[in-house]
């Protein structure tokens, strides 16, 4: 094994009592990449399973590949059509490349940096969650956003949100939405309206890159066939805009055990029903917006798949998920219709209830303390 | 026929090297060892000294807590070695053994004329008493208290454990005594049976009798004790091993104590896994031998399952508790992208990012590779999904972690073992030692709680 002694060459000076010591979390990081390490155990069970966070994270990350691909196209797609220029497949997938591939080396420059530069400060290893939180920021941006406010967010909700709680496994917030959360409350101005979700919709004249909430909250109708919403040929942050391809992803994560269904169950049917409920009262657009239609338009779909099932973020009990989950669902369609300055629900209604998550477990953990508690009594005072 | 309890969580891992149903009388050399340590928590205090002449069953160290429990020899000759480590703590006790076996021999009166306390005195004078164990804390019994019950588990399922009812074969009517003994310390005892058992374990007397359903770990009695009657704070419950149970009604029958064990050489890397007739403490390498150890890797040997055994070496020799002996391939091998999911159907895993899944039937020869590196406890969920008892393993593993002893209870501890844990060890993603946090949180218990 050639390769693998030169790297042992390479990493001798980052060895154990060795001059550069302190950095050895940032190179193996690179080195565990190329090869899985040959550790044996040394405690406990003798043999382990096949799964590693890399492994769990990588897998992932092939989950979202589709609605990233889908979000490529999308973006030179929806810039092609509203400037009226005539292209061809291939020139809306390069177009959105052009824009979107810098947003992800940036995303992934910036975090990455912080990342390593903890495990080292720490001495811990690098964990492998940035490398989901990195291509989950630049897709569910909007289009039009400058790289200094994408390397800004990441900036922010890795520190503030992620190392500032202990590093991964210990955040409350979810890095990525903390990320978006982070660049809609700075830049208000900038993220709302109708200008940054199309490709260049701010430098063109005549383009109205207006997203359907957007459009619902201001009162107009809906100029999009269902098809159409269902397929994600519409204005939105770069890849939450496919229902279907987000759909492929959630059936990945499913399949392979690594996205909690019953999160992604409970969210879909807590917002079909608090939306059904609204159907029926019907007051404003919102309101009256088709209950199927409020699952299918926005980052519903996509968030309800990709980040409220974030496992570090989520409830952590079997009875918890459900009850975060149908809630996530319940808050983001209360405040699609109730909070007219922000359409789009889904990213405050997963950030509170990523605050309340812990709460959640810690009531379905002490009705297990209770039950035992209660067991006992009943064995002290005997049956008369 | 039906079973009474039902357990739907668990994992069975297809791990090659299954014995077969076959016992072979072993050879074995003339050094006998004993291993402190496979008595948790037991200081030893020696009698007998270095170079001294022993009989089998002769006592040679007690436990400086409770010096009515001792640990007697398993052969005759002389004791040998004392091994000891740092702080002289004692790792070993090597006999040398003279192939006589004279055995020391007590006068046990009909079982039916003995009390509770003249049973407890015999078991503890005849050197079976280690055989009983106690939850919580999984150690020795403290034989000063009265269980609330005792549990004997009558069926293995972690990976290629030693079948009971075959281990038991011809030693059916001394089993049937022992359940007479252990009735005498006991209020109740529980005898747990696979739901299709049709050996004469379901027709056992003098014990409850519960038919279990389910894969690994249902047949831990830990998991069964939670199941069936689980033990509150202040409460204790023994568990005896099906083969220690003949072995203490063996020495009611005929006076002496009987160190023999039939021992199921198993694993991948095993030519030939089956059963060998030997004794406790006897040296690994006779077996390993006559099973034949693929050559040219280097092995594993754990005394025990591969999931809770302790490792030992080619020179080692049997614990004091062990039917099973385990053989695996290290795994101290680079694997260049390793972690790609979906590549390579040869990696077993319980979710399905490996496309074993695919492959029901399929055996896997396992080695001992971490498979990947410790992490933060990310994914949950994965230690529900092979921990069948109403109890939140990852909550409770971290106040074990920081000792919030009250939360400790309130969660559960007592109910644990870290056998139970075994599972979470191997399926954690983020590599945990889930075994060894219950351990050491149990010793805190122990300490704090007594």
């Amino acid at each position: 094994m050639k390769l693998r002694e030169r790297i042992d060459a390479l990493k001798k000076p980052f060895g154990k009592g060795q001059k550069w010591e302190r950095f050895a979390p940032a190179v193996n990081a690179f080195d565990t990449f190329l090869f899985v390490p040959n550790h044996t155990t040394h405690k406990g069970a003798h043999i382990r399973d096949g799964v590693d966070l890399k492994r769990t994270m990588v897998t992932v990350i092939i989950a979202l590949l589709p609605a990233f691909i889908y979000g490529v196209y999308n973006t030179g797609y929806q810039y092609f059509i509203q400037s009226g220029i005539a292209f061809t497949f291939w020139d809306a997938l390069l177009h959105g490349a052009l824009k979107i591939m810098p947003m992800v080396v940036v995303s992934y420059g910036v975090g990455l940096a912080i990342e390593f530069a903890f495990a080292v400060y720490r001495g811990h290893e690098v964990n492998e969650g940035y490398l989901v939180t990195g291509l989950l920021v630049p897709m569910i941006m909007p289009v039009d956003i400058p790289l200094w406010m994408v390397g800004l967010s990441v900036a922010f909700a890795v520190l503030i949100a992620k190392e500032a709680f202990g590093g991964t496994g210990m955040n409350i917030l979810n890095p990525a939405l903390t990320a978006r959360a982070f660049a809609f409350f700075a830049y208000p101005t900038y993220m709302s309206g109708n200008k940054v979700w199309v490709s260049e919709a701010s430098n063109v004249d005549g383009i109205s890159g207006e997203t359907i909430l957007g459009s619902l909250a201001a009162g107009n109708d809906v100029s999009y066939s269902m098809f159409d919403m269902f397929v994600g040929a519409i204005p939105g942050s770069i890849a939450e805009t496919s229902t279907l391809w987000v759909l492929v992803g959630a059936a990945i994560l499913i399949l392979t055990g690594v996205g909690s269904w019953r999160i992604m169950i409970g969210g879909v049917l807590g917002a079909a029903a608090t939306a059904f409920l609204f159907n029926l009262w019907g007051a404003n657009a919102l309101m009256s917006f088709d209950w199927i239609s409020h699952l299918v338009v926005g980052g519903f779909a996509f968030g309800i798949v990709f980040m409220a099932t974030d496992p570090v973020s989520a409830a952590q009990t079997t009875k918890g998920k459900w009850i975060y989950g149908i809630l996530v669902g319940i808050f983001c369609i209360l405040i699609r219709v109730f909070n007219p300055a922000y359409p789009e629900g889904v990213m405050l209604a997963i950030l509170l209830m990523n605050v309340f998550a812990p709460t959640i477990d810690h009531y379905v953990v002490e009705g297990n303390i209770k039950r035992r508690k209660k067991r006992l009594n009943a064995s002290l005072t005997p049956a008369s | 026929m039906s079973a009474d309890i039902t357990l739907r969580k668990g994992l069975a891992i297809p791990l090659e090297g299954d014995a077969n149903q076959t016992i072979t009388l072993s050879k074995s050399t003339n050094i006998f060892t004993l291993y402190p340590d496979d008595f948790h928590g037991v200081v030893p205090k020696m009698i007998v000294k270095e170079g001294e002449p022993v009989s089998l069953g002769q006592p040679v160290f007690f436990s400086k807590k409770f010096p009515e429990i001792q640990f007697v020899s398993p052969v005759s000759g002389t004791l040998s070695k004392i091994i000891r480590g740092a702080k002289r703590r004692i790792l070993a006790i090597e006999f040398e053994s003279d192939g006589k076996d004279k055995s020391v021999q007590h006068n046990v009166a009909a079982l039916d004329e003995l009390s509770a306390d003249e049973v407890k005195s015999h078991i503890l004078l005849s050197g079976c008493w280690p055989f009983i164990k106690q939850r919580p804390y999984d150690i020795v019994a403290n034989p000063n208290t009265t269980p609330k019950a005792i549990f004997i588990s009558g069926f293995n399922t972690a990976p290629l454990a030693a079948d009971v009812a075959f281990v038991l074969g011809n030693q059916q009517k001394d089993f049937q005594y022992g359940i007479h003994v252990l009735a005498k310390l006991a209020p109740k005892v529980h005898l747990s049976v696979a739901a299709d058992d049709t050996s004469f374990l379901s027709s056992v007397n003098g014990v409850e009798i519960h038919r279990v359903k389910g894969i690994h770990p249902a047949g831990n009695v830990g998991v069964q004790i939670h199941h069936i009657d689980p033990v509150n704070a202040g409460e204790t419950v023994w568990v005896v091993c099906p083969e220690d149970v003949a072995s203490i009604g063996r020495f009611f029958s005929t006076g002496a104590f009987d160190p023999s064990r039939t021992v199921a050489v198993v694993g991948p890397v095993v030519h030939q896994p089956s059963y060998f007739k030997t004794r406790i403490g006897a040296a690994v390498s006779p077996l390993l031998e006559a099973a034949g150890v693929k050559a040219a890797t280097q092995v594993r040997i754990i005394n025990g399952d591969v999931l809770s055994g302790v490792a030992t070496h080619a020179d080692g020799s049997l614990g004091f508790y062990n039917n099973t002996l385990s053989v695996l391939a290290e795994g101290n091998r680079y694997r260049m992208f390793g972690w790609l999911p979906f590549v390579g159907s040869k990696i077993f895993s319980m979710s399905r990012t490996s496309l074993s899944w695919l492959l029901p039937k399929r055996k896997y020869a396992l080695d001992t590779n971490m498979n990947g590196e410790e992490r933060a406890l990310v994914v949950t969920g994965e230690m529900e999904q092979v921990f069948p008892m109403d109890i939140y393993p990852m909550q409770l593993l971290k106040e074990c972690m920081v000792q919030n002893i009250e939360k400790m209870e309130g969660l559960g501890i007592y109910e644990v073992a870290p056998e139970d844990f075994a599972l979470v060890d191997y399926a954690s993603t983020s590599k945990i030692e889930a075994q060894a946090i219950i351990r050491e949180a149990l010793d805190v218990m122990i300490k704090e709680v007594g």
